[in-house]
């Protein structure tokens, strides 16, 4: 039995992926992301994953040194028209309406495109290629001891799965990695989020953060993945919050009171076991628990 | 008819209360909830659901295990990494139906996705057209355009003179989605580092589809440094910063009551967005005017 245990907890800690998630949005993901990567980062390695590549905002926490980026691209038809007879079969697979057929021209919409490459394979007179149309880009680095890596969607680009996609390719073998994940419930959230060991929801007590958390908590439970909770801004009416997950079953694994020493901080983009010190602490007992609760899991799964 | 779409890029700087004053204050006009994730100004509104529709939209590809013969063809050619182990992962797969398309053996379908459902619903402040994306679904841009093309349609039905929208947070498709044609984007902002950085990137939005910008800075005086730093930058933008309104309690009791702060009582904040509305009021007159 001990050596069984043994186990579970060396490959545990051999990986851990934990992402960091809300439903709604600004409710602080990147200050629990943050903080908590910090206050592992000597203990464990640790690596940082900025997925919410709308509005990134790790980095202004952080302050990374950048030392590489990558653009990311998708791969978006090119037709050539020497070789296209305008048979239309083109615009016929493609599910997006991103390709339309006219007499004597074809017409790509580039911003529809998901770059999936039937309509390249399927051209009967191989007409199409595919060439890179950049959407965004992946930055990664150094900030103190933590592997840093964000991805940005490009202003006025549409599709941010394809760049969370590529960042979450940077997840490093072993350690534990870090994602924040962006507000909502949607694809790219799931894209975030699938592949996690565990995943935290942070939340507020008020009527707005109950309705999001549900929503956030039923799509984590759709991808199989453990969560757990944190109440950030927690004051009188933390019962919001404590009923619901008492419902549920969900464990509240961190309470952050709300503080405007800790509103004052964030604004000035100082995290907070930087700002306040003593609140290490808490986030090491935080991945304590996460852990826990991730054995326990693998636990009765196993049984 | 004017429409106004409220944006602010990070999540929680206070679009949700701030679109519900509004609903308050605007005459003669339908509501909109552009954020179909997650979803909270019915919270506010307390809507009595009038109509309820499905929304479809998109793919999901099946595989039938009696016919596949595991070649892996659909493996190799999948770029959303959506099929493993000959089955189909339903939350990665972006319907494109490249695999149904290619199986030598036809042993894939594609079947259509409910993907959520929108309402038409009664407040005591006019209209509300909302929706409800499903639980880890796609396109919520499309679902985003139907409930905007659902508020047009009433807004004309109804001769209203304003359609205010809450939008969703980000720049992203939904985004994008909520804003395109629109008459005003006020963009709700605050004034900390993460609050500007997100405001450059969703007036970049604006900037690239043309739709004219106003600033609203909420709870300005958390850190009134950077305040100015974004009235700066806002000047330098030449956008307009329409409001300051301070942090007050009342914006999270009335939220903790169900209704809009401005009807909650009249403090620090309510008289700010009672300015607020007579400035972006006047704006949209003053276009009406020039197109004439």
């Amino acid at each position: 039995m001990p050596e069984r245990i043994l186990k579970l907890k060396s490959s545990v800690i051999g990986k851990m992926i934990i992402s960091i998630a809300s439903g709604k949005g600004g409710t602080g993901k990147t200050l629990v992301a943050t903080s908590l990567a910090l206050s592992l980062k000597d203990k464990y390695s640790v690596q940082l994953l900025d997925c919410d590549v709308e509005e990134p905002n790790d980095h202004i926490f952080l302050k990374p040194s950048i030392t590489g980026s990558e653009d990311v691209n998708i791969s978006i038809p090119k037709i050539d028209e020497t070789k296209c007879t305008h048979c239309g079969k083109c615009a016929e697979v493609c599910a997006y309406h991103a390709i339309a057929v006219l007499p004597k021209t074809v017409l790509v919409f580039p911003n529809l495109c998901h770059g999936c490459g039937a309509c390249a394979y399927l051209c009967p007179e191989k007409a199409i290629t595919e060439e890179g149309n950049q959407i965004g880009v992946i930055e990664y680095g150094q900030a103190a001891k933590i592997d840093f890596v964000q991805g940005k969607l490009n202003v006025s680009e549409a599709m941010p799965t394809p760049v969370i996609r590529s960042v979450k390719e940077y997840i490093n073998d072993e350690g534990i990695s870090i994602i924040d994940v962006p507000p909502g419930t949607s694809c790219p959230v799931v894209e975030s989020v699938t592949g996690s060991h565990f995943c935290l929801l942070v939340t507020e007590p008020t009527p707005f953060g109950l309705n999001d958390l549900a929503l956030a908590v039923e799509t984590v439970k759709t991808l199989g993945i453990p969560c757990g909770i944190v109440i950030n801004r927690a004051g009188k009416d933390n019962d919001v919050i404590e009923n619901y997950c008492l419902k549920e079953n969900l464990p509240v694994l961190l309470t952050i009171p709300f503080d405007i020493k800790i509103a004052q901080l964030y604004s000035r983009g100082i995290t907070l076991v930087e700002g306040l010190p003593q609140w290490k602490e808490n986030f090491i007992k935080l991945f304590d628990l996460i852990q826990e609760q991730v054995d326990e899991r693998s636990h009765s799964l196993k049984r | 008819m004017k429409e106004v779409i409220v944006l602010s890029g990070k999540g929680g700087t206070g679009k949700t209360s701030i679109v519900a004053s509004l609903a308050v204050l605007a005459q003669n006009k339908v509501l909109a909830d552009c954020d179909v994730d997650a979803a909270d100004l019915h919270l506010l509104l307390q809507p009595s659901i009038r109509e309820n529709h499905e929304f479809q939209s998109g793919q999901t590809a099946q595989i039938d295990g009696s016919k596949c013969t595991q070649c892996g063809l659909c493996m190799e050619l999948c770029r959303f990494n959506a099929i493993k182990e000959f089955k189909v992962i339903p939350t990665s797969c972006e319907g494109c139906g490249f695999c149904y398309r290619v199986c030598p053996a036809d042993a894939i379908i594609m079947q259509n996705n409910i993907a959520g459902q929108y309402f038409i619903s009664d407040t005591r402040y006019g209209t509300l057209v909302h929706a409800r994306l499903g639980i880890a679904q796609e396109n919520s841009g499309k679902l985003v355009a139907l409930v905007r093309q659902k508020a047009r349609d009433l807004a004309k039905e109804q001769k209203a003179e304003y359609i205010i929208s809450d939008g969703p947070p980000g720049i992203g498709c939904p985004v994008i989605s909520s804003l395109s044609g629109a008459d005003l984007a006020l963009l709700v902002t605050e004034p900390t580092l993460s609050g500007i950085h997100d405001l450059e990137r969703v007036l970049g939005v604006c900037r690239h589809f043309n739709i004219p910008a106003m600033v609203c800075i909420n709870k300005y005086d958390i850190n009134e440094d950077n305040t100015r730093r974004i009235a700066d930058y806002c000047l330098a933008q030449q956008v307009e910063v329409v409001a300051k309104i301070p942090f007050d309690k009342a914006v999270t009791e009335a939220i903790m009551h169900g209704v809009p702060f401005v009807s909650y009582n009249n403090g620090r904040a309510s008289r700010q967005i009672n300015l607020l509305w007579q400035i972006i009021a006047a704006e949209l007159e003053s276009k009406t005017e020039i197109r004439k």
